[in-house]
């Protein structure tokens, strides 16, 4: 095992590496900050000297080793704009977008995986139909419809929840759950329809299983059939889901934090795609990056543990 | 049209209220005020005013610096921080006072030295403190309340330049900060002024919050608060930026009570708004912004004045105003270079502007020599009121029979693509399409389109000897009827080579709750301001 996460380590390198070519690459091919960085009324003349302030001037070669340099000391630099260091800003920015795709993937898996096993159980019924319309449903309605939904009833109307922000779990529990409640029911819907839809798949298959049918013969309570034998066969698929789900979230909560003015990671990188602040964007592909990486090692340890028979 | 701007009177009527409150002492004016939760128009990220032109950073610099002098809700210059100033009988002299009292954030005092150095910064950057300090000598100081400002020749904008409302403001800073080079920026831990409110460096999350905090150790002057000047009484413990990335989160958040102020209400949404009980939506400035589509005078077809003229003749302020902010309770058709209503507004020149022809704008264009040459418009598709505009720049040219191009793109790479002086095979440019506050266009030195001093000039680089040496003539002329008689000749000239064409003045309104009063003439200032 030790020589497996060693190996995979190992092999985040040449990904990382690759990864960080092509974000430097790219975004010089669309240009650079200076104009913006001067401002609207500014001369070529004072665009030219932000230009050099910043080195944007230098061969893109030797702008790409100095960052590297610097990324390989562990310093990710400082964004263009406000001089603060890459790593602080992604580090304010880091608890918003954690919590929500915490909270989305617990309250996700809490009620997907029990509707997924009980519609392959009563596969062909009613209840089986009802919670595949819920799967379409899920995959159909965009998120910022389904969040604006929710805030005209629960925020306009009711006056229960608030309408946007985020609170610090540490500074005020009570607010932190009023203000995650709406981002996650939101952004749950379809995570909710993906494992759904794949446990159901996964859990009628084990459930035609010889070993299925053999704990039947033995007089096995079907409550325990399903969440023991059947379940934790069909672990492998429904785990992969929800560690892709985890890794998508990170990056890909932007509409949500839009919509709930969430101050998360999603949004300081539109934001600084929109101003061409290079560091923070480079910054954060590289922490994406990392973290893929990093759950894909999680999730294949996990199928280890879930089934014995895999080995690497 | 209705123009929902404020009532004057009623904001003196405030203010004076407000100025009653500022003769208090400081410990009965220290009661708490609660916080204000605004949603500004853009996010702030750089801090540093004077490395940059953007509105929102001039904004920040209002609560957080002040200015020796400031214009009043007339447009008038009167000292803020200064105590006076008095003028040498050549005019080549200007001792300028400081109030007593005056502190840094950090405590040391403000000295003249630290203003002095605060001039010779800004006067480096910016284009009316450039052309100030082509006529200073020296800017110095005479012990530590004095400024003293020598001129080589006689120059009639000093106190207006000083005094300059809009960007880039004339801001004061400490002299560890006003001796840095104009290229290095002030920092997150940099940010320390003198003015009413107290940047909060802990609490700032670029592209998301920030927090300023009522400084308890300013001195208010007693006169009442107008515009940038008077009594900056601050009566909010704090004032917090939000930013809002989504309009329609920016609209409920106000309506359910969750923010107090919404700087920029767009056009669209200021009926909901207004609709909305507890809210009210005014406008409160009544300068308005002034759209413009700007020529590159260098490349191409835009090169050309026939061409300019022509488009220029074809244009329709009252469709593009319609188009821009929807509704005309808040756009007006504007004939003079300078905003309507302001003093230097002349009809001049512009009465191939008044009555849009396209039959006439299709012989000018004959008769120029155009021949079809591809016409490349930078399309911006990320700012409505731009985007807008643009639709129906682009459908009168394609009507008045020239080769446009549109390329759609981000304000972003609008700025970087603008900044190209290449061929139009080469990346280069004929036309984008932006807008200028009012208050930055107030007479023809603070307006910068209006330079013609080719690389010198704003983007577009118009060339125009005529054009600088009338606008040198207007900073030394003495007295307001033989600036506004130059100002006409300036405005007469350029609607001959039309470096730009004329989109209308239009405005936006701020949305806020009933409880929030004292809210004063823009730029958005947040003294005076009262929450209840």
């Amino acid at each position: 095992m030790a020589l497996l996460i060693l190996q995979r380590l190992l092999s985040t390198i040449p990904v990382l590496l690759v990864v960080a070519v092509t974000v430097f690459l790219m975004l010089r091919i669309s240009g650079d900050p200076a104009a913006v960085l001067a401002g609207d009324t500014a001369t070529n003349a004072q665009i030219d000297a932000v230009r050099a302030t910043f080195g944007l001037d230098r061969p893109i070669w030797e702008q790409f080793l100095t960052w590297v340099g610097k990324v390989l000391q562990g310093d990710l630099g400082e964004s263009l704009f406000t001089g603060q260091p890459v790593s602080l800003l992604i580090a304010q920015r880091v608890e918003p977008t954690a919590m929500l795709a915490l909270t989305t993937i617990l309250f996700s898996v809490a009620v997907a995986v029990p509707m997924g096993v009980i519609a392959a159980w009563r596969a062909d019924t009613w209840v089986d139909r009802a919670v595949m319309v819920f799967a379409v449903l899920g995959f159909s309605v965009p998120v910022f419809v389904l969040g604006y939904a929710l805030i005209l009833g629960f925020s306009i109307n009711l006056r229960w929840l608030p309408v946007q922000g985020y609170v610090s779990l540490l500074e005020d529990p009570i607010g932190f759950l009023r203000h995650i409640i709406l981002p996650t029911l939101t952004l749950s819907f379809i995570y909710v329809a993906l494992i759904a839809r794949i446990t159901r798949a996964s859990v009628m298959e084990t459930l035609g299983e010889d070993y299925i049918r053999t704990a039947r013969a033995k007089g096995q309570i079907e409550r325990r059939v399903l969440f023991r034998h059947a379940l934790r066969n069909a672990a492998v698929p429904i785990l992969t889901v929800i560690g892709l789900g985890v890794a998508l979230l990170i990056g890909g909560v932007v509409v949500t934090e839009s919509v709930f003015n969430i101050p998360g990671l999603g949004r300081l990188v539109v934001d600084a795609i929109l101003r061409r602040d290079y560091p923070i964007i480079q910054g954060l592909i590289l922490f994406f990056a990392a973290i893929y990486v990093g759950l894909n090692l999680m999730i294949d340890i996990a199928y280890t543990v879930l089934d014995p028979r895999i080995r690497y | 049209m209705i123009r929902t701007t404020t009532n004057r009177r009623q904001l003196l009527g405030g203010a004076a209220a407000a100025a009653g409150l500022a003769a208090l002492p400081r410990g009965a004016r220290a009661a708490s005020g609660g916080t204000l939760k605004v949603i500004p128009h853009a996010s702030l990220t750089i801090l540093d005013p004077v490395a940059t032109t953007g509105y929102i950073v001039r904004n920040h610099g209002y609560l957080v610096y002040d200015t020796l002098f400031a214009q009043d809700a007339n447009l008038e210059v009167q000292p803020q921080m200064a105590s006076g100033v008095e003028i040498s009988p050549d005019g080549l002299t200007y001792r300028i006072g400081l109030r007593d009292g005056l502190s840094w954030h950090d405590g040391s005092p403000v000295t003249a030295e630290d203003c002095a150095l605060s001039l010779i910064r800004w006067g480096q950057v910016d284009g009316m403190g450039q052309r100030l300090f082509s006529y200073v000598e020296s800017c110095t100081h005479d012990g530590t309340d004095t400024i003293v400002l020598k001129l080589s020749r006689p120059y009639g904008l000093v106190l207006q330049s000083i005094g300059k409302l809009s960007t880039n403001v004339p801001f004061m800073m400490p002299k560890r900060f006003a001796e840095y080079p104009t290229s290095q920026r002030i920092g997150a831990d940099e940010v320390i002024g003198s003015g009413p409110f107290t940047f909060n460096a802990a609490e700032f999350r670029p592209g998301a919050r920030v927090v300023y905090e009522r400084n308890p150790n300013y001195v208010p002057r007693s006169e009442p608060a107008s515009n940038a000047a008077g009594g900056k009484v601050a009566h909010l413990d704090s004032v917090e930026w939000i930013n809002f990335p989504d309009p329609n989160t920016q609209l409920n958040a106000l309506m359910t009570g969750e923010v107090d102020y919404w700087e920029q209400v767009p056009a669209d949404l200021a009926p909901i708004v207004a609709g909305t009980r507890g809210v009210k939506v005014q406008n409160f400035n009544p300068l308005g912004n002034m759209g413009m589509a700007r020529f590159n005078s260098l490349q191409g077809a835009s090169a050309n004045p026939g061409v300019r003229r022509a488009i220029t003749r074809a244009l329709n302020q009252t469709d593009l105003l319609l188009a821009a902010v929807g509704s005309p309770e808040f756009g007006e058709p504007c004939f003079s270079v300078f905003p309507c209503g302001t003093t230097y507004a002349n009809a001049a020149g512009s009465d191939f502007i008044a009555e849009p022809d396209l039959e006439d704008a299709k012989k000018i264009l004959a008769e120029s020599g155009y021949d079809g040459e591809r016409f490349v418009v930078l399309a911006t598709t990320d700012i409505p009121v731009q985007t807008n505009y643009i639709q129906v720049v682009v459908d009168t040219m394609q009507r008045l029979g020239i080769n446009v191009e549109a390329q759609a793109m981000d304000w972003a790479t609008v700025l970087q693509r603008r900044a190209s002086k290449n061929a139009i095979d080469d990346g280069g440019w004929n036309m984008f399409v932006t807008w200028w506050e009012g208050a930055d266009l107030l007479n023809p030195v603070v307006q910068f389109a209006l330079a013609a001093n080719g690389d010198g000039a704003w983007v577009g680089w118009a060339d125009d000897p005529q054009i600088e040496a009338m606008r040198t003539e207007f900073a030394e002329a003495q007295g307001v009827d033989a600036q506004k008689a130059i100002a006409e000749r300036i405005q007469a000239r350029f609607f001959e080579q039309n470096y730009h064409a004329l989109l209308g003045q239009f405005f936006v309104p701020t949305g806020f709750r009933d409880n929030v009063s004292g809210i004063l003439e823009a730029p958005p200032f947040f003294w005076n301001i009262q929450k209840t």
